[in-house]
C-alpha cells in the first residue's frame, strides 16, 4: 500500500525534526551586540541570584495590586532600562526643587521627583510654580558592579578641583551624607561626615543599594524596609518589595557584564581612539579604571574600560537646567561612562537620545553640546578633519 | 472534506423543519465532522456527542497534548511536553425545545477547572431563542469555535488568546436565532453579561490586555462596573461563498463607584471583529480569518505603557493534499496549512517623540496535519515569530517546532 509511505514519511519527518530542532531556532545575537547577561566567572549560586535579580528587574511589573503608585513614573525597572540599555523620552523622568547645596526646598510639594503619572482615578503631580527642574533620561545599567568597586582613593586621584595641571579641566566628587540604610565601604574617604557618591547623572547615589531603593521608591512608588515612605501620601507604609528582592536586584546590577567593544582592532577605530586622548576627551572620559577587592571573585581586582572619571564637571550654561543634587552645582554633571555607547539605539527605539535629558540625537550633536570645562575639547573636535572626525565617531560607536 | 452524515442531518433539520431546530436526536448522533458547514455560532452543538442509552444526556469532549521545542534569540526552552487541556461536554434535552449544554475545561498547567459554557437554550421560534447561564461572548469566530480538533495548529491564534480573551465566558442572558433561505443562512446573537474590570489596563503583562480579566473570578458574582457588557454578532453564510461575521462587544469596564460613592470616571471598552471563512470549491482549500479592533478608554494621566487602541488577527489556509484510505481509515486526510498572524497591542504614537509605539508581534506558521478521521488530528507546526517591545527596539525572534494531537472523544 503506497499510502502507508505517506504516513511513514510524516513520522520520519517528525522524528528528524525532533532530532535537529534547535537548528531551526533563531540564533543568538553576538555577545558583543547585547548589553544584558552576567559577567564571566560566577559560580552556580551566584548565577541563581543573578537570575532572581534579572526576573525582579525585568519581569516584575507592578500593578495597583502589588503597590504601584498611586502616583508613579513607570511600572518596572525594565520598562525604563529596556535590555539594560539607555532610555528614551518616554521613560525620561523629571526632578525638581533643588538649586544649591542647601538641599531640596520643595520636598513638601512632592520633590525631588515628579510623579508624572497616576493610576486611574488619581491625579499625577505637577511641577510646583517656581521650582527649577531637570529631565533625566535613563542610562545603561551595565558594568555597574565594576564602577561600584572603584576606590575613593582612585576617584580622588582623578579629581583636580583647583585645576593644578592647568588643562582647564577640574572635576570634583559629589560629597553627601549617607542615608541610614547605606553602609559606607571599608575604604571610604569621608569628609566632614559626607561621602563620595558616584551613581546617577549628578553622582548623587552612593552605591547600587542606594540607587535601587530610591528607584523602587521614586520611579515606581514601591516602598521597602529601607525606604518605607510612600511618595503619594508621604506616610510610612508597609514594604511593597521584600529585602531579599532588593538584594537580588542589587546583585543583578553588580554582576551585569560590562559592554564589550566591537571592531577594536580596526585601523580607523584605533585612529579614533588615539584622537580621543589627543583632543582631551579622555581627560574626563577616563578609558581605564580598576576595581578593589570584592566578595564576588569575578569582580575583584579587575581592570575595566568605562570611559568615565565618576567626577562632576562644569559643562557650561547650555547644559545648566538650574536644578541640582547633593553638593553638585546646577551646571555640573557627572561624566557618563561611554561603554556601550554604540549599542544605545538598540534600546532607544533605533535612535540616539544622548546627554542627561536625551536632547542630543546623535553622537556628534552630543559632542557639540559640551561646554564649560569641555569647551576646549569640543573645539578640538570641531577643528578635526572630516576623516579624523569619522575615525573618532567610529571609535565611539565601537564602544 | 466530505460532509459527514450528521452534518447533513443537522443542516437538513435546519433547512426543512424549523420547529425541530433543537432536536434531541442530534445530541445522540455519532461522530460529527468538523467540517465548517454550519455557522460558527452552531459550534457549541456541532460536536460529536455520545448518547447514553435512552437517557437524554449525552457526553463528549476533547483533549489536546503536544510537544514543543521553541527558542528565542538563541536561548532554547528545550523539549517541552504540554498537556494543554481536557474539555468535557455534557448536553441534555430537558424538554422539547429546551436543552442544556455545558463545557468544562481542565487546564492542569493553569491549575484551573473552568466552566466555559453552561447554558440553557429555550426555543420559541428559530429566530427567537433565549439563552441564559455561563455564555461565551461571541466576539470574533474563534471564541465560539475553538475546539482543538478543529484546527491544524497546536497553538491558538495570538490575536484570539493574547488580544481578545479566548474562551471568555461570562454569566449572562441573551437571544439568538437563525434563518435559512435556499443557499443562504443568517444568524444573530445578542447578549448582556458580566464583563471586564480594571485589570485590563493594570496587569503584569505591562500592556492593555483584555485576557487579564479572565483571572477575575469575582465577575461570576459581582461585576466591577455594575453595568452590563453587551455582545452582539451577526453572521451570514452563503453555501458557496462562505460565512461572514461581524461582531461587537462593549461596555463600561472599570469600577467607578463603590458603596454608592463615585471613585472614578466611567470608562468604556469597545471591540469590533470581523471574521470570514470559506472553502474554495474543487481545490477544497479552507480559509478562515479574523481581525479585531480594540478601543479602551484610559486616562491621559496614566502611562502610555497601556495603550488605548489595539488590532490584530490571523488567517489560516488549509489545503487537503491527500484524501484516501490510509491504514484502513477510509477518509484519512493529509493537509498542509499556513497561519499568518499579527497583533499590535499599542496602536499609535508616543506623545513625547511622535514615533510609533511598538508592542507588536507577527508570526508565520506552516503546518502539516494528518487526520485519520475528521475528529482527530496529528499536527506538526513550525513557528517563526518576531516581537517588538513598546519602544520598537530590535525584535525578539522566536522559532521552533510543535507537534500535537487533539481529538474528540
Ligand atoms: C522611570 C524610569 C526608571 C525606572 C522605572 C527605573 N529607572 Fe533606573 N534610572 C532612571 C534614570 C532616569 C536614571 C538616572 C537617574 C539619575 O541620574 O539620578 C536611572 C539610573 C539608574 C541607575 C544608575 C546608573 C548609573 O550609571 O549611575 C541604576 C543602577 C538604576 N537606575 C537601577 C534601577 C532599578 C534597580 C530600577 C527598578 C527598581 C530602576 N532603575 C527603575 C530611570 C528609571
Ligand atoms: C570636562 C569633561 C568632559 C570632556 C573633556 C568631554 N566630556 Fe563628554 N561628557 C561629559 C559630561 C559631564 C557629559 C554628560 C553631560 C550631560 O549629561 O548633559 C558628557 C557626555 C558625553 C556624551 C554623551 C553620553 C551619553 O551617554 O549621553 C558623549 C558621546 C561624549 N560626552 C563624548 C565626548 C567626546 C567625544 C569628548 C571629546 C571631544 C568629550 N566627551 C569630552 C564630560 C566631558
Amino acid at each position: 500500500m503506497k499510502r502507508k509511505y505517506y504516513v511513514i514519511l510524516y513520522i520520519v519527518f517528525a522524528v528528524v525534526f525532533i532530532q535537529s530542532c534547535s537548528k531551526f531556532e533563531p540564533i543568538a545575537p553576538a555577545e558583543d551586540e547585547i548589553l544584558d547577561g552576567p559577567i564571566e566567572g560566577l559560580n552556580f549560586g551566584q548565577s541563581r541570584q543573578f537570575l532572581a535579580g534579572d526576573v525582579a528587574f525585568n519581569d516584575e511589573i507592578f500593578t495597583s495590586q502589588t503597590g504601584l503608585g498611586s502616583v508613579f513614573v513607570a511600572t518596572s525597572c525594565g520598562s525604563c532600562h529596556a535590555g539594560d540599555g539607555k532610555g528614551t523620552p518616554f521613560t525620561t523622568l523629571t526632578r525638581f526643587g533643588q538649586i544649591d547645596s542647601t538641599g531640596n526646598q520643595f520636598l513638601h510639594l512632592g520633590g525631588p521627583q515628579l510623579q508624572n503619572r497616576a493610576l486611574p482615578g488619581y491625579t499625577p503631580e505637577q511641577i510646583p510654580a517656581g521650582a527649577k527642574f531637570s529631565k533625566f533620561t535613563p542610562p545603561a545599567n551595565t558594568g555597574l558592579g565594576f564602577i561600584e568597586l572603584v576606590s575613593d582613593g582612585d576617584i580622588l586621584a582623578m579629581a583636580d578641583p583647583t585645576d593644578a595641571n592647568g588643562d582647564g579641566i577640574s572635576g570634583v566628587p559629589n560629597y553627601e551624607y549617607l542615608p541610614a540604610f547605606v553602609q559606607p565601604f571599608f575604604n571610604a574617604t569621608p569628609r566632614n561626615g559626607k561621602y563620595i557618591h558616584r551613581f546617577g547623572k549628578k553622582a548623587s547615589a552612593y552605591n547600587l543599594l542606594h540607587q535601587t531603593v530610591n528607584a523602587y521608591n521614586q520611579d515606581i512608588g514601591i516602598t521597602s524596609t529601607f525606604n518605607p515612605k510612600d511618595v503619594f501620601s508621604g506616610n510610612n507604609i508597609d514594604p511593597e518589595v521584600s529585602d531579599l528582592t532588593v538584594h537580588n536586584v542589587v546583585f543583578y546590577l553588580q554582576t551585569l557584564k560590562a559592554p564589550i567593544q566591537r571592531n577594536q582592532n580596526d585601523a580607523e577605530v584605533l585612529q579614533g581612539k588615539k584622537l580621543f586622548s589627543q583632543i582631551k576627551c579622555a581627560s574626563c572620559h577616563m578609558p581605564q579604571l580598576t576595581t578593589g577587592i570584592s566578595p564576588i571573585a569575578a569582580l575583584s581586582n579587575r581592570t575595566f574600560f568605562p570611559y568615565t572619571d565618576l567626577l562632576l564637571h562644569d559643562m557650561g550654561s547650555a547644559l545648566d537646567d538650574g536644578y541640582t543634587e547633593g553638593s553638585a552645582k546646577t551646571f555640573e554633571w557627572r561624566t557618563p561612562p561611554l561603554w556601550g555607547l554604540g549599542l544605545s539605539p538598540n534600546s532607544q527605539g533605533g535612535q540616539y537620545f544622548l546627554m542627561h535629558d536625551g536632547r542630543a540625537k546623535s553622537i556628534e550633536e552630543a559632542i557639540q553640546l559640551h561646554g564649560g570645562e569641555a569647551l576646549q575639547s569640543k573645539n578640538n573636535f570641531t577643528q578635526l578633519s572630516q576623516a579624523d572626525k569619522n575615525a573618532l565617531l567610529k571609535f565611539l560607536k565601537s564602544l | 472534506m466530505k460532509k459527514s452524515i450528521p452534518i447533513l442531518l443537522l443542516s437538513f433539520c435546519f433547512y426543512t423543519n424549523v420547529k425541530a431546530q433543537i432536536d434531541p436526536a442530534l445530541l445522540k448522533t455519532q461522530p460529527k465532522d468538523s467540517v465548517k458547514n454550519a455557522l460558527n455560532m452552531d459550534a457549541v452543538y456541532n460536536r460529536p456527542f455520545i448518547g447514553i442509552g435512552k437517557s437524554p444526556v449525552s457526553l463528549g469532549g476533547y483533549v489536546e497534548v503536544n510537544w514543543q521545542h521553541l527558542g528565542t534569540d538563541g536561548v532554547s526552552d528545550g523539549h517541552q511536553f504540554q498537556f494543554r487541556r481536557l474539555t468535557l461536554f455534557v448536553a441534555s434535552t430537558i424538554s422539547k425545545r429546551i436543552k442544556f449544554l455545558s463545557e468544562i475545561e481542565f487546564e492542569p498547567a493553569e491549575k484551573e477547572i473552568g466552566i466555559e459554557f453552561a447554558a440553557v437554550d429555550i426555543e420559541f421560534h428559530p429566530l427567537l431563542n433565549l439563552r441564559g447561564g455561563m455564555i461565551m461572548n461571541p466576539i470574533g469566530a474563534f471564541n465560539q469555535n475553538h475546539d482543538g480538533p478543529k484546527w491544524e495548529f497546536t497553538d491558538r491564534p495570538i490575536s484570539a488568546t493574547q488580544m481578545l480573551p479566548a474562551t471568555w465566558s461570562n454569566v449572562g442572558f441573551g437571544l439568538f436565532g437563525k434563518q435559512f433561505n435556499k443557499q443562504w443562512m443568517f444568524g444573530y446573537e445578542l447578549y448582556v453579561s458580566s464583563g471586564f474590570d480594571n485589570s485590563i489596563i493594570d496587569n503584569s503583562e505591562n500592556k492593555t490586555f483584555l485576557p487579564a480579566a479572565k483571572a477575575n473570578t469575582e465577575r461570576f458574582e459581582e461585576m466591577a462596573s455594575g453595568t452590563p457588557l453587551l455582545t452582539g454578532k451577526i453572521a451570514v453564510r452563503h453555501n458557496k461563498a462562505g460565512e461572514l461575521g461581524l461582531s461587537y462587544m462593549g461596555g463600561i469596564y472599570n469600577k467607578w463607584q463603590d458603596d454608592g460613592i463615585v471613585i472614578d470616571d466611567k470608562r468604556r471598552l469597545d471591540v469590533f471583529a470581523i471574521d470570514f471563512n470559506t472553502t474554495i470549491p474543487k481545490a477544497n482549500t479552507f480559509i478562515t480569518a479574523e481581525w479585531a479592533w480594540v478601543k479602551v478608554n484610559t486616562p491621559s494621566t496614566y502611562t502610555e505603557q497601556y495603550g488605548n487602541k489595539q488590532q490584530g488577527g490571523f488567517i489560516d489556509v488549509v489545503q487537503p493534499i491527500i484524501k484516501r484510505n490510509i491504514f484502513g481509515w477510509k477518509d484519512a486526510v493529509i493537509n498542509i496549512a499556513l497561519r499568518a498572524e499579527y497583533v499590535d497591542w499599542n496602536v499609535g504614537k508616543f506623545k513625547t517623540t511622535g514615533t510609533n509605539k511598538g508592542e507588536d508581534i507577527w508570526s508565520i506558521m506552516p503546518a502539516i496535519s494528518f487526520r485519520p478521521t475528521s475528529q482527530i488530528v496529528f499536527r506538526l507546526n513550525y513557528r517563526y515569530q518576531q516581537q517588538k517591545d513598546i519602544l520598537a527596539n530590535p525584535p525578539a525572534k522566536t522559532g521552533g517546532f510543535n507537534f500535537g494531537i487533539s481529538t474528540y472523544f
